[in-house]
C-alpha cells in the first residue's frame, strides 16, 4: 500500500509529529513524505524513519499551506501517482491541507484518530470519544486516497536505519483566488522552562483557581518542579493565559510522567489531552468532578489552600 | 459590509453524550442550544459590521431536525436574519457534505463579503468545515484567527500558530474561522430577545439546494466497531483535612521526581 504523510518542519528538522506518522506508516506500506517547502535538508531524517521518497513543493513564499500544499498534492495525484492513504497530523496546517484536499478529491476526512490499520486495500482508523472512554473504529468506504488525521503522540517516532529519501519536486500549480492570503509577519511567543508538550511534569490550572491572578500559583509550582504550566480551555477562553498554555482537544496533547490538574473539573475536551500521563494528581473542590475518575491521587479540597501549602513544603525541602 | 456567520445548534454540553445504538451517530435529541464556540463568530461579525459603518450580519446553519431555538440566540444578539438547511436526510452527513450544504446555502443567500465560522464545533469537533467550505466556494481562507481587522477590501488577521501567531493579509471575499475567546460575546438584551422572535429564518431542504448525496450515503465511511477503552485503575481520593499537600509530596517522592 502506498501511503503519503504530510510532513512539517521546525527549525530545519522534521517535527516529532511527522516522524511519528512516518514510523507508523512504514508498518503499513511504502511511505512518501509530502512537504510544503524544501525537501533536501530533511530527506536524511525522513528516510531514516522509513520514508523512501519526499515530494517537496519548494518555498511557499508566504502562501498558507492549506491551499498551496493541497493543490500540489492534487497535481501529483492527477499526474498518476495516487496513494491509498494520506496521513495528516491533527494540527493547524494538517487540518487545513486535508480540508482543501478533501474537496478537490471529493473524499471524506476522518479526524482525531489515535490508530490506523490496513487490510488489503481497506483502511480503518480509531478515534476516542466522550473523553476517551469509548473507542470508535471507522472503515473508509469507496475509493482512495483516504484522508485521515492523527493526534500527536499516537505513535512512537523510531528510526529504522533507512537511507536518505529521494527528493522529487512537486511544484504548487496556479491557485487563483483561493491562494491570495499571505503571511506577512511571524511572531514567536517566548516561553521559559521546558516545552509544555515535552515536559516531564505538567501543572495545569482551571476555573477552580477562581481568578486570573491566582494562576501565579500554577506557574510557581511548575517552576519549583522544573515542569511546564498548562491550562484548561475554560481559562484560556476567559483570557487568563495565552492559547499556547492550553492542554486538551484543541490545545496540546501531553504525556508527562506527572500531571497535576488544579481546579480542573475534567471536561472531555481537557481529558483527551492529558489522560495519557503516567501519573495524574487532581485537586478539586467538587468530589464528583470527572477528573477524579482518572486520577491516581485525588485531593478533594480548595486549590487556593492546597497549592500554597504544597509549594511551601516543596520549597522547604530545598 | 455583509457578514454571514456559520452556526451550529448542539445538544446541551451539560448533558452527558451518547451514541444512538441504531445509527452509531451522536444522539442529538433534546432542545438544542447555540454552540458557545459560535457566539464568538457572531460577536465578531457584529463588531466588524459596526466598524465598517453599515451592512448586516446573517447566520446560516444546518440541521437534521426541525429546531431553531439556537438560531434565535444568534438573532437576539443582533444578527438580522438566518437561513437553516433543515432536512432529516442530512442525518449522518460528514464534514465534507456539511461544507457543501453550507456553501450552497451561502450562495442562495447571495454570498457575503466575509464568512465567519468557529474553528470547530463543541460536539463533533472535526474542525475541517470552514476550510472545506472555502474550497467549495473558491475563496481564500484564514483559519484559527484570534484577531480580525477589515481594511478596505482586505483583511488583516492574527492567525494562531503552534508557537505564537502569524500576521496574515487576505483579500475579500474570504472565509475566516475564529478561535474561542477572541471577543467577549454579548448577552442578548430583553429587547434583542423580543426582536429575534420576528426576525426571518429561511428554512430550506438539501434538495432545494441541489446537494446530493447527503447523510450516511455520502459520508464515505462505515463505523465498524465501538468498544470501551481500557479504564485507568481507580486511584486514591481523599478529602483535604489541611494535610492534603503532604499526600502529594509523598506521592511525588515515591515517584522519585522530587
Amino acid at each position: 500500500m502506498n501511503i503519503w504523510v504530510f510532513a512539517q518542519t521546525a527549525n530545519g528538522a522534521p517535527t516529532t509529529g511527522t516522524l511519528e506518522l512516518i514510523s507508523k506508516a512504514r508498518t503499513l506500506g511504502t511511505v512518501t513524505a509530502f512537504i510544503g517547502g524544501d525537501g533536501a535538508a530533511v530527506a536524511g531524517s525522513l528516510g531514516e524513519h522509513g520514508a523512501s521518497k519526499v515530494y517537496a513543493t519548494g518555498d511557499l513564499a508566504g502562501a498558507l499551506p492549506g491551499v498551496a500544499v493541497s493543490a500540489a498534492m492534487k497535481a501529483v495525484i492527477d499526474g498518476g501517482d495516487a496513494p491509498a492513504l494520506i496521513m495528516f497530523p491533527q494540527n493547524y496546517e494538517g487540518r487545513d491541507v486535508m480540508s482543501r484536499l478533501s474537496v478537490k478529491l471529493d473524499r471524506t476526512v476522518l479526524t482525531n484518530n489515535v490508530d490506523v490499520a490496513a487490510s488489503g486495500s481497506s483502511v480503518s482508523v480509531t478515534t476516542p470519544i466522550f473523553g476517551g472512554n469509548t473507542l470508535v473504529t471507522t472503515t473508509f468506504s469507496g475509493q482512495g486516497p483516504f484522508l485521515a488525521a492523527f493526534r500527536p503522540k499516537s505513535f512512537a517516532a523510531e528510526p529504522n536505519g533507512g537511507g536518505a529519501a529521494e527528493v522529487v519536486a512537486a511544484p504548487v500549480p496556479e491557485t487563483g483566488a483561493t491562494g491570495t492570503a499571505r503571511v506577512v509577519a511571524v511572531h514567536v511567543e517566548e516561553t521559559s522552562g521546558p516545552k509544555l508538550d515535552e515536559a516531564a511534569i505538567v501543572v495545569s490550572g482551571g476555573r477552580g483557581l477562581g481568578e486570573a491572578g491566582k494562576y501565579e500559583m500554577i506557574e510557581a509550582l511548575a517552576k519549583q518542579l522544573k515542569g511546564a504550566p498548562g491550562a484548561s480551555r475554560a481559562i484560556v477562553d476567559a483570557g487568563w493565559v495565552p492559547y499556547s498554555y492550553q492542554v486538551g482537544q484543541t490545545g496540546k496533547v501531553v504525556k508527562p510522567t506527572v500531571y497535576i490538574a488544579a481546579g480542573i473539573s475534567g471536561a472531555t475536551q481537557h481529558m483527551v489531552g492529558m489522560k495519557g500521563a503516567k501519573n495524574i494528581i487532581a485537586i478539586n473542590k467538587d468530589k464528583e468532578a470527572p477528573i477524579f475518575g482518572i486520577a491516581d491521587l485525588g485531593i478533594v479540597g480548595d486549590v487556593t489552600k492546597v497549592l500554597p501549602a504544597l509549594l511551601a513544603a516543596l520549597q522547604a525541602r530545598g | 459590509m455583509n457578514v454571514i456567520v456559520c452556526v451550529k445548534q448542539i445538544p446541551d454540553p451539560a448533558a452527558p453524550g451518547a451514541l444512538d445504538p441504531a445509527t452509531k451517530t451522536l444522539k442529538r435529541d433534546g432542545k438544542p442550544i447555540l454552540d458557545e464556540s459560535d457566539s464568538y463568530g457572531v460577536e465578531m461579525a457584529l463588531q466588524l459590521v459596526d466598524a465598517a459603518g453599515g451592512g448586516e450580519v446573517s447566520i446560516v446553519s444546518m440541521s437534521s431536525a426541525d429546531e431553531v431555538t439556537g438560531l434565535r440566540t444568534a438573532l437576539a444578539m443582533g444578527a438580522a436574519k438566518g437561513t437553516i438547511v433543515s432536512d432529516p436526510a442530512l442525518k449522518g452527513s460528514d464534514a465534507l457534505t456539511t461544507a457543501k450544504v453550507l456553501a450552497a446555502a451561502i450562495q442562495r443567500m447571495g454570498g457575503a463579503d466575509l464568512i465567519l465560522a468557529a474553528t470547530e464545533s463543541s460536539d463533533g469537533y472535526t474542525g475541517t468545515v470552514p476550510e472545506q467550505m472555502a474550497e467549495v466556494l473558491g475563496l481564500p481562507s484564514v483559519t484559527f484567527a484570534k484577531k480580525v481587522v477589515v481594511d478596505g477590501g482586505s483583511l488583516k488577521v492574527d492567525r494562531q500558530t503552534e508557537s505564537g501567531y502569524d500576521e496574515v493579509t487576505c483579500p475579500l471575499p474570504a472565509v475566516v474561522s475564529v478561535t474561542a475567546g477572541v471577543v467577549e460575546p454579548r448577552y442578548p438584551s430583553f429587547k434583542g430577545i423580543m426582536a429575534a422572535k420576528s426576525k426571518p429564518i429561511d428554512v430550506v431542504s438539501a434538495s432545494d439546494l441541489g446537494v446530493s448525496p447527503v447523510g450516511w450515503a455520502g459520508s464515505g465511511q462505515d463505523i465498524t466497531s465501538i468498544e470501551q477503552a481500557e479504564a485507568r485503575a481507580a486511584g486514591t481520593i481523599i478529602e483535604d483535612d489541611g494535610e492534603g499537600f503532604a499526600k502529594i509530596v509523598a506521592y511525588l517522592e515515591n515517584l522519585k521526581v522530587i
